[in-house]
C-alpha cells in the first residue's frame, strides 16, 4: 500500500509495535482515538511535563485538604519557640532504628550577646506520630474534628521552624498554598473570560475594530506591567478588609494574562476560518453554531489551555511579588508572598535562614506549570510530526 | 526610512499621549482627595477642619475643576515646565526627590540589556552549532531555571549565598567609602564592579529567553543552502558563520529588544529593593506604600516613557539592520 510508509511516518511518535497485526492494531487504535485521547497519548511521552502534573496533583491535595495535612492551625502560636529554627526528623539513635522521631528543644541564653541559641535535647525523644488529635477544625469548612495527619502527642513539632511569633511555618506555607493557587485559578479565570470575549471580537469582526484592538493591545504591552499593578494595587484603600483586598489583587491579577490570550484566540480564530474541514462543514449545511461549537472549538480549546497554563506562572509570581513589597495580600491571609515578607533583607536571612522556605514552593510551583504548558503545547496539535 | 522613521514616531507620540492618561487615573483612584488627605493631617495635629474650610482648599488647589481640565493642567506643567508636582510625603518638589536616582535606573537598565545580549548571542551560537552536546543541554536547563525563578527571589537567594558562602554583601552600587565620595574614575570602576550583580538578577530570564531564540532560529538557519554554497567556495568558517547565519538570526532577537526592556524595567524596582541599590525602586515602592500619588504617578511615567522610547530605538535598529522594515514592508 502507498499510502503504508505516510502512516508509518505520521505515527513515528506513536509507539509501535514489533508485530505486524499489531501494527496494524495500533493503526487502528491511533485512527479511532478522540483527539483528546491522542492528546493524552502524545503528552505522556514527556517526561518532565508527568512530573509538572504529578506536583501540581500534589499542589491540589494540599490546597484542598491543608487542614488536615498541617500539624497545627496556622495561627496557633508557640510562644516558647520563637524563631526556632527547623527540627529534623531523626530515624536512628545509637545506630538503631527507631519510629521517626523529632528531639526536644533546650535553650540557651548567650550571656554575652542575649542571643538565644536553641539545641537538640538528646535525651528526650518525641515520636511522630500519624493521626494524632490536635487543633481543632472544620474539615472542607463542614465536619468539625480535630484530627491531623501527623503530629506530636507531648512537646511540638516544627518541620520548617517557626516564625516570630512562634507560628508553624510548615503548616502556614501548606495553608499559603491554598491562598496562592486560588487567587491563580480565578486570575485565570478573569483572564480567560476577558482574552476569549476581546480576541474572538477582534478575529471575527476584523477590519477596523480588529486594528483598534491590536493597537491596544500593543500599547499594553508596551507598559511595564509590574509597576502598573504595583500602582493600582497600591491605590486600593488601607482600611479594606482582608476578603475584600483579596479580591480586589485577584481582579489586578487578572487583568495581567488577558493581551496574550486574545492575540492567540483571534489569530486562531482567523486561521481556522480558511480550514478545509470548516469550508466543508459549511458546504455540508452545517449551521454556524454547529461549525463553531462541533468543529472550531475542539482545535481551538487545547492551545487555549496550552496558553492559560503558560500565564498561570505569572499570576503566582504577581501575587507573590505584589504581597511579598506588601501591596497585596495582607495578614491575616496567608500566601507565599506574605510569608516571604519576613524573609525581605539580608539580616533576616543571616539570622533565620528558614523563612526561606516558601520561595521553594514558589520555584516549585511555577516549573511545574512550566512543564506541563511546555508538554501541552507539544501535545496540543497531535497530527503535528 | 524617513517615512517609516516619521511613522514610528508619530505610534511614539500617541503611545505616550495614552499612558499620561493611565498614570492620571492610578493617581486620582485612591479614594478621597489631597484635601481630603490634608484635611485628615490636620485634625491628627489638633486643627479644627471643617466641611466649609475643605471645600474651600478645594478650590484652591483646584480639584473641584472637571477631570479633564485636572488632567490638561498636570500634564501641561510636566510637558512644558518639567513640573511633575510636589511630593506629599517629603514636601519638595517630585523632580528634586527623583534626581539623579533616574539615571542610575536608566544605566542599570542599559547594563542588563548588554549583558542580555553579550551572554545570550554567544551561547545561542554555541548551542545551535554543538546541538545535544553537554553544553547546549547545561544552558537549556539553566534557561529553564532563569525563567522560572522570579528576579527579586533570584536576587534574595543571591544575597542569602553572598552573606552564607563568600562572607559578603551584594547590595548596593558602590563600596562603602565610595557612597558619599565626589564622581571620579575610581567611583566609576566600583559602580561596574556592583552593577553586574543587579543587571545579572533582572537579565536572567530575558537571557534565557534570547538564547533559546538564538539557538532556534541558528537551527533554522545553519542548513540553508545559501550557507553551503558559500562554504562550498572555500569560505572560512568563521567568517561565513558571522557573515550569514547569524545576520539572520540576529533579526528576531533585535525585534524584541522593546519587549526585553520593558521586562528589565517591570522587575526593576523589587530588585533594587531587594539589593538596597541607590535608584528610584525604593523610592518608587516607598511612594506607592505612603500613597505619594505624585511622586508614584511620576515614576510610573517615566518608567513607561522609557520602554516606549527604548522600543522606538529597538524599531530604528531593526530598520538599520533588515532592509525589508527600512523600505516598508510590513513586518
Amino acid at each position: 500500500m502507498a499510502s503504508a510508509t505516510g502512516v508509518s511516518g505520521r505515527l513515528g511518535w506513536f509507539r509501535r509495535a514489533p508485530q505486524d497485526t499489531d501494527a496494524r492494531d495500533a493503526e487502528i487504535k491511533y485512527y479511532t482515538a478522540s483527539q483528546f485521547q491522542l492528546i493524552w497519548w502524545k503528552f505522556k511521552r514527556h517526561r518532565l511535563a508527568l512530573i509538572g502534573t504529578f506536583i501540581l496533583a500534589l499542589f491540589l491535595v494540599i490546597a484542598v485538604l491543608a487542614e488536615f495535612l498541617a500539624p497545627y492551625d496556622p495561627f496557633n502560636r508557640n510562644a516558647e519557640y520563637l524563631f526556632g529554627p527547623p527540627q529534623a526528623i531523626h530515624f536512628f539513635e545509637d545506630g538503631t532504628l527507631h519510629a521517626p522521631f523529632v528531639y526536644g528543644i533546650t535553650f540557651a541564653m548567650d550571656p554575652v550577646s542575649f542571643q538565644l541559641s536553641v539545641k537538640e535535647d538528646t535525651s528526650v525523644r518525641i515520636p511522630l506520630q500519624l493521626f494524632v488529635h490536635g487543633d481543632a477544625y472544620k474539615l472542607f469548612g463542614i465536619f468539625p474534628t480535630d484530627i491531623h495527619l501527623f503530629g506530636v502527642e507531648k512537646g511540638f513539632v516544627h518541620l520548617m521552624g517557626s516564625d516570630k511569633l512562634g507560628r508553624d511555618l510548615f503548616s502556614r506555607i501548606l495553608f499559603a498554598t491554598r491562598i496562592s493557587l486560588s487567587i491563580g485559578v480565578i486570575g485565570l479565570f478573569i483572564a480567560f473570560f476577558l482574552g476569549l470575549i476581546i480576541g474572538g471580537i477582534s478575529g471575527f469582526f476584523g477590519g477596523a475594530i480588529d486594528n483598534v484592538i491590536q493597537r491596544f493591545i500593543e500599547f499594553i504591552r508596551s507598559i511595564p506591567t509590574l509597576p502598573l499593578w504595583m500602582a493600582l494595587a497600591a491605590s486600593l484603600p488601607k482600611e479594606w478588609p482582608p476578603l475584600q483586598v483579596y479580591f480586589a489583587i485577584t481582579l489586578i491579577i487578572g487583568l495581567l494574562g488577558w493581551t496574550h490570550l486574545a492575540r492567540r484566540v483571534r489569530g486562531k480564530l482567523l486561521s481556522l476560518r480558511e480550514e478545509d474541514y470548516v469550508t466543508a462543514a459549511k458546504i455540508a449545511g452545517s449551521s454556524d453554531w454547529r461549525i463553531i461549537f462541533r468543529h472550531m472549538l475542539p482545535s481551538f480549546l487545547s492551545y487555549i489551555i496550552v496558553d492559560l497554563s503558560i500565564s498561570f506562572p505569572y499570576m503566582i509570581l504577581g501575587e507573590t511579588a505584589l504581597s511579598f513589597i506588601g501591596l497585596g495580600l495582607r495578614p491575616p491571609v496567608i500566601s507565599w508572598g506574605v510569608l516571604l515578607q519576613d524573609a525581605q533583607n539580608v539580616r533576616a536571612i543571616a539570622l533565620y535562614p528558614w523563612l526561606f522556605a516558601p520561595v521553594a514552593f514558589v520555584v516549585l510551583a511555577v516549573l511545574a506549570f512550566s512543564f506541563v504548558g511546555d508538554g501541552l503545547r507539544d501535545a496540543a496539535d497531535p497530527y503535528s510530526r | 526610512m524617513a517615512r517609516f522613521l516619521l511613522q514610528r514616531f508619530v505610534i511614539m507620540l500617541v503611545m505616550l499621549a495614552g499612558l499620561s492618561i493611565i498614570v492620571f487615573i492610578t493617581i486620582e483612584l485612591p479614594p478621597g482627595d489631597f484635601a481630603d488627605r490634608q484635611a485628615y493631617r490636620m485634625k491628627s495635629t489638633g486643627v479644627r477642619v471643617t466641611e466649609a474650610d475643605i471645600l474651600q482648599m478645594r478650590h484652591q488647589m483646584g480639584l473641584d475643576r472637571p477631570w479633564y481640565e485636572r488632567y490638561l493642567s498636570w500634564i501641561g506643567n510636566i510637558v512644558l515646565r518639567g513640573n511633575f508636582g510636589i511630593s506629599l510625603s517629603q514636601h519638595i518638589p517630585v523632580t528634586e526627590v527623583i534626581g539623579e536616582r533616574i539615571g542610575f535606573t536608566a544605566l542599570l537598565a542599559f547594563a542588563t540589556l548588554i549583558f542580555t545580549y553579550g551572554v545570550a548571542i554567544p551561547i545561542g551560537i554555541f548551542s545551535a552549532m554543538r546541538q545535544y552536546s553537554f553544553g547546549d543541554y547545561f544552558f537549556t536547563f539553566l534557561g529553564y531555571i532563569g525563567m522560572a525563578v522570579p528576579s527579586f527571589l533570584l536576587a534574595l537567594l543571591l544575597l542569602y549565598v553572598s552573606v552564607f558562602v563568600f562572607n559578603s554583601n551584594v547590595g548596593g552600587l558602590f563600596s562603602p567609602q565610595y557612597v558619599e565620595a565626589p564622581w571620579s574614575w575610581d567611583k566609576f570602576v566600583d559602580l561596574l564592579n556592583h552593577l553586574w550583580v543587579p543587571a545579572l538578577v533582572l537579565g536572567l530570564a530575558g537571557t534565557a529567553f534570547e538564547i533559546r531564540t538564538m539557538r532556534a532560529t541558528m537551527l533554522d538557519e545553519k542548513n540553508k543552502l545559501y550557507v553551503t554554497a558559500a562554504r562550498a567556495r572555500g569560505m572560512p568558517e568563521g567568517r561565513l558563520l558571522l557573515k550569514y547565519p547569524v545576520r539572520v538570526a540576529l533579526n528576531p532577537i533585535v525585534s524584541t529588544i522593546g519587549w526585553n526592556l520593558t521586562a528589565i524595567i517591570a522587575g526593576a524596582p523589587l530588585v533594587a529593593f531587594v539589593l538596597a541599590l541607590p535608584d528610584t525602586g525604593p523610592l518608587f515602592l516607598n511612594a506607592l506604600l505612603d500613597q505619594d500619588v505624585y511622586l508614584s504617578g511620576a515614576m510610573l511615567l517615566l518608567y513607561s516613557t522609557l520602554t516606549i522610547v527604548g522600543t522606538f530605538m529597538s524599531d530604528i535598529l531593526l530598520a538599520l539592520l533588515d532592509p525589508r522594515v527600512r523600505y516598508g514592508e510590513r513586518t
